[in-house]
């Protein structure tokens, strides 16, 4: 259900960045332990974006593995379910390598030919 | 017309978070320590502050009570003649699930910071949604209780890990049900190892204590903790 808030999150990124142009896809970076749902995602960012240069952008996005590091013995090792002690020393002070990124990776936008580029 | 790649990598939920530091901004220069209380809907949320906010020697409580329809929580706690702020969440999208850093911002002016050491803000009844969102706290805490089974920090890892504080409720019900108290607190030191546990129950008041002495050392807390 946190789609859809996530969904507004998400254009209100890419409304920001677009600078006023049409906006054709969406680059997401997605971490495992944010419990995104990639479907109803994309069912949500199509519901919010109408309206927006956003309207009818393609949605995309890269799921990243959930890794943890151990802090006391360095022990790296990647998780599928939500177990967050380390299998090596039984150590609680674990930090996320990845897996929680929500990213705006990147956005593919219309320009005019008439603009001047670098 | 031709397409461009533009980069961006940006987190889709720094607008938020640029949001919730200006409120903590606010916060810190008024003196105000901040809670985002969170968890299920019915999980007692508003009766563990009942029984606590009118009686925590040496500090004023102000509470900021978020919910998407009506005033019920908001007027059981002013009746103990705390200060209550109420903000629906309603008329930004039919009624938001979860309270954003800037619902919390539209709420500042409206708050007596001049006048309370502890502001807590209820967040609306959720496990899923209030965990994304921060809104200008020094702590964040969460009350599961036993009638929600004991898989639930499996099923809402993100939320047990979004907290500093894990408040476990309804102990009195135990006799009456088929829960495994051991099994959850296993479950939540899976989730989130060594996360601070206090189990009570808000109808009795057993374990209270342990509640209304964790709230007075967040008042008194020079530096912020989360």
């Amino acid at each position: 259900m946190h789609e859809l808030s996530l969904s507004s999150a998400i254009v209100n990124t890419v409304v920001k960045h677009a600078d006023g142009r049409r906006v054709t896809a969406v680059s997401l970076r997605v971490g495992a332990l944010r419990q995104v749902v990639p479907d109803t995602l994309e069912f949500y960012f199509e519901f919010v974006a109408r309206g927006t240069v956003c309207e009818g952008a393609r949605l995309e996005h890269e799921l990243l593995e959930a890794r943890l590091r151990c802090n006391a013995c360095d022990h790296e090792w990647s998780i599928e379910i939500p177990a967050f002690r380390c299998p090596t020393c039984g150590g609680g002070d674990v930090e996320v390598a990845s897996g929680n990124e929500f990213e705006v990776e990147s956005i593919e936008v219309e320009e005019s030919e008439c603009i001047a580029r670098k | 017309m031709h397409r461009t790649k533009v980069k961006v990598v940006e987190e889709a939920l720094d607008a938020n978070n640029t949001i919730a530091s200006a409120n903590r901004s606010d916060f810190d220069r008024a003196g105000v320590k901040v809670v985002n209380f969170m968890s299920a809907p019915g999980a007692g949320k508003t009766t563990l502050l009942e029984r606590v906010v009118a009686d925590l020697p040496g500090v004023r409580v102000g509470v900021l009570e978020g919910d998407v329809q009506g005033s019920m929580d908001a007027d059981r706690l002013a009746s103990l003649h705390v200060p209550v702020t109420q903000l629906n969440t309603d008329p930004s999208f039919g009624g938001e699930c979860h309270l954003d850093a800037n619902m919390v911002r539209s709420a500042i002016p409206a708050l007596p910071l001049d006048e309370i050491d502890l502001l807590i803000i209820e967040n609306v009844g959720n496990l899923v949604c209030p965990a994304e969102f921060r809104v200008g706290e020094d702590t964040r805490v969460m009350v599961t209780s036993v009638t929600e089974g004991e898989d639930k920090p499996l099923k809402y890892p993100l939320m047990f890990r979004a907290c500093e504080l894990v408040v476990i409720n309804k102990i009195d019900l135990l006799p009456y049900l088929d829960f495994d108290l051991d099994r959850l607190l296993y479950n939540i030191d899976q989730v989130h190892p060594d996360v601070e546990r206090i189990v009570l129950s808000a109808r009795t008041g057993d374990g209270l204590e342990a509640w209304r002495e964790w709230l007075i050392g967040v008042a008194a807390h020079e530096e912020a903790i989360a």
